[in-house]
């Protein structure tokens, strides 16, 4: 039995609209028009205890929703859905009592109050016995380094520092499944690094089982082994993340430097290569690695031309992301 | 903290937000003599009114000057039960849109906000109060205005009944705070619930004049109504205007609106989170 079950997920909602300008106004006074609009259109997916889950894609895909509803703050329109056995919107008490969530645009620390009479208080709307707090508290407090910012309150925290009082807050009750929504959104380096080794720990020390949304494609790359695609309220891909850029963007990329300015190679066979970028001595190619091999390509330069350095690259992950949503016509409505 | 006392109980969380909060709130000094100030002024004001009112003929009046300047000081101490306005921190959450991540939280979102009521009403009320009467019971008969101040109650039995409904009013008041909190989750704005919730409140308490003073036909009426819980049910038995069984009459008129509004409220509080709607994917 898995952890987490979801089946034909659908969410719908309407929306009031009105003509443009002062008589649409007017007018929607007294006749509403509805827009119904689909968030969800029947998504299915499964999570085994101790997964770590990457939830991808443009911005109204339908992935804010989707945790919404595991997470018991949104009812679906349809569909079920089983988190360690409970109907998230149905035994909302229970359920929310065993899961962690951190909303990266939102705190759940209150504004005013120290972060440690912010997570003394945690403390007692999930009941958790002191003992037991206090050794939690203390674990979480030297993981993420928090111990200079205990005393200071919340609003005058650094987003980073903020985030890892968030995160380390949403574990205080010992929950068995995390979900982070944007965790790393407006953070600067050293925090998403901090951000990720964290969630990292949570999941292979810990065995929580996350689940993550986010536009960072590198946290993608550096936490999550599975990879859901979502676009336009259904799954698209639902993978482990290297297979998910294979089947997308097979193709490598080659960097030249020659020892003088970059010739035009029409003259060579190199089937299945296109320039990619031109730069005074340097040429960038993309080349599919299935129908010509790098050391072959590689030969084939060499031969006709001088050259001063090569290398080859995969393309960057955004770019993989950007071509997957093309290919579905998934990009932002 | 009383929070302690219970380290298992199915309340820990709601204790511990009530005293959370009300420790919070008890650090705005600057606003609790602010406010003091201004309830000074508007019951000098008042009790001008009154007087200049009975000079023009006191006979015949539902209550004697001495005690309408009662009923205004105590109206002005207690001034900040009034649910004027939702929950500012409830109204912060639904312009936000956190309002839903209430539901995050493992316990009933109605006695939740409830408690949130009670310790933001009462953490005002209570340095405003003590000033109150400091001012008005202690510091007006010292300097020669005992005739204008506040007096105890006329009788241990009045005292005492008026403990038992000034509970009442705390009481009655968290759950019209809440369901003005509701009205606003339900609308998603806070100008509707409190613009019209001040004047209503103002006049069915019995805040701007005692309803002793309304229209005999509207009496009965004005007396049942569950806002005369706030000011006029429990100020009337403070000066001994109702007394005995007519006062545990007004007592457990009070209870049964708690206890109607209570429900009232939890069953629209789920419906509005319910049906909430939560914009941005």
């Amino acid at each position: 039995m898995p952890q987490i079950l979801v089946e034909g997920l659908a969410k719908t909602y309407r929306v009031a609209e009105r003509d443009p300008g002062t008589w649409g106004a007017v007018r929607g006074l007294v006749r509403r028009r509805w827009r119904t609009i689909e968030a969800l259109k029947g998504v299915d997916f499964s999570l085994e205890a101790g997964e770590l889950l990457g939830f991808i894609g443009p911005n109204g895909a339908g992935k804010s929703t989707t945790i919404k509803i595991l997470s018991g703050i949104l009812q679906p329109s349809e569909g079920r859905c089983e988190v360690g056995g409970l109907t998230p919107w149905r035994d909302r008490i229970r359920h929310v009592a065993r899961i962690g969530v951190v909303f990266g645009q939102r705190t759940q620390l209150w504004w005013d109050l120290p972060v440690i009479e912010g997570f003394d208080l945690l403390r007692d709307i999930y009941s958790v016995p002191p003992d037991r707090y206090r050794r939690t508290r203390d674990e979480l407090v030297g993981l993420m380094r928090l111990e200079k910012l205990l005393d200071q309150p919340v609003r005058q925290l650094s987003l980073g520092q903020r985030m890892r009082c968030e995160i380390a807050a949403a574990m205080l009750h010992e929950p068995s499944i995390l979900f982070l929504d944007e965790p790393t959104i407006g953070l600067d380096a050293p925090s998403k690094l901090a951000v990720r080794d964290f969630v990292r720990v949570l999941n292979k020390e810990r065995g929580v089982t996350v689940i993550l949304t986010t536009h960072d494609m590198h946290d993608i790359e550096a936490l999550a082994e599975r990879v859901i695609v979502i676009g336009n309220g259904t799954i698209l891909a639902d993978s482990p993340f290297e297979t998910l850029r294979q089947g997308v963007l097979a193709e490598r990329r080659m960097f030249i430097d020659f020892e003088a300015d970059a010739p035009d190679l029409a003259g060579l066979d190199l089937a299945g290569v296109t320039v990619h970028g031109r730069d005074g001595r340097a040429l960038e190619l993309a080349f599919d690695p299935r129908v010509i091999a790098a050391p072959q390509l590689i030969s084939r330069i060499t031969a006709a031309h001088s050259v001063a350095d090569i290398h080859v690259d995969e393309p960057a992950i955004e770019e993989v992301i950007a071509r997957f949503y093309d290919l579905h016509g998934a990009g932002e409505a | 903290m009383a929070a302690n006392l219970y380290p298992n109980g199915a309340l820990r969380p709601y204790l511990a937000v009530l005293a959370g909060r009300f420790q919070l709130m008890l650090q705005y000094r600057a606003a609790a003599l602010a406010g003091f100030a201004t309830q000074c002024w508007f019951g000098v004001i008042r009790i001008l009114v009154f007087a200049a009112f009975y000079a023009g003929g006191a006979a015949g009046q539902p209550l004697s000057l001495r005690d309408a300047v009662t009923y205004t000081w105590l109206g002005q101490a207690f001034l900040a039960f009034l649910p004027w306005n939702a929950d500012p921190d409830v109204a912060d959450m639904v312009r936000s849109g956190a309002v839903a991540y209430e539901r995050l939280r493992p316990v009933d979102t109605y006695a939740w906000w409830y408690a949130r009521a009670l310790a933001w009403s009462t953490a005002r009320v209570l340095p405003r109060a003590a000033l109150m009467v400091a001012f008005a019971s202690v510091l007006l008969p010292l300097v020669g205005l005992g005739k204008w101040s506040l007096p105890p109650p006329p009788t241990w039995s009045a005292a005492g009944l008026f403990a038992v409904s000034a509970l009442g009013m705390i009481l009655l008041s968290a759950a019209l705070t809440v369901i003005l909190n509701v009205i606003m989750t339900a609308t998603m704005s806070d100008r509707g619930a409190n613009t019209l919730a001040a004047p209503f409140v103002n006049l069915f308490s019995g805040m701007i004049i005692p309803l002793a003073f309304f229209p005999d036909a509207l009496r009965p009426f004005l007396r049942a109504q569950p806002i005369a819980g706030l000011v006029d049910i429990p100020f009337t038995i403070y000066f001994g205007g109702l007394t005995g069984a007519d006062a545990w009459r007004a007592i457990a008129l009070q209870a049964v609106w708690v206890v109607v509004l209570v429900l009232a409220g939890r069953w629209w509080l789920e419906r509005a989170l319910g049906r909430l709607q939560i914009q941005g994917g």
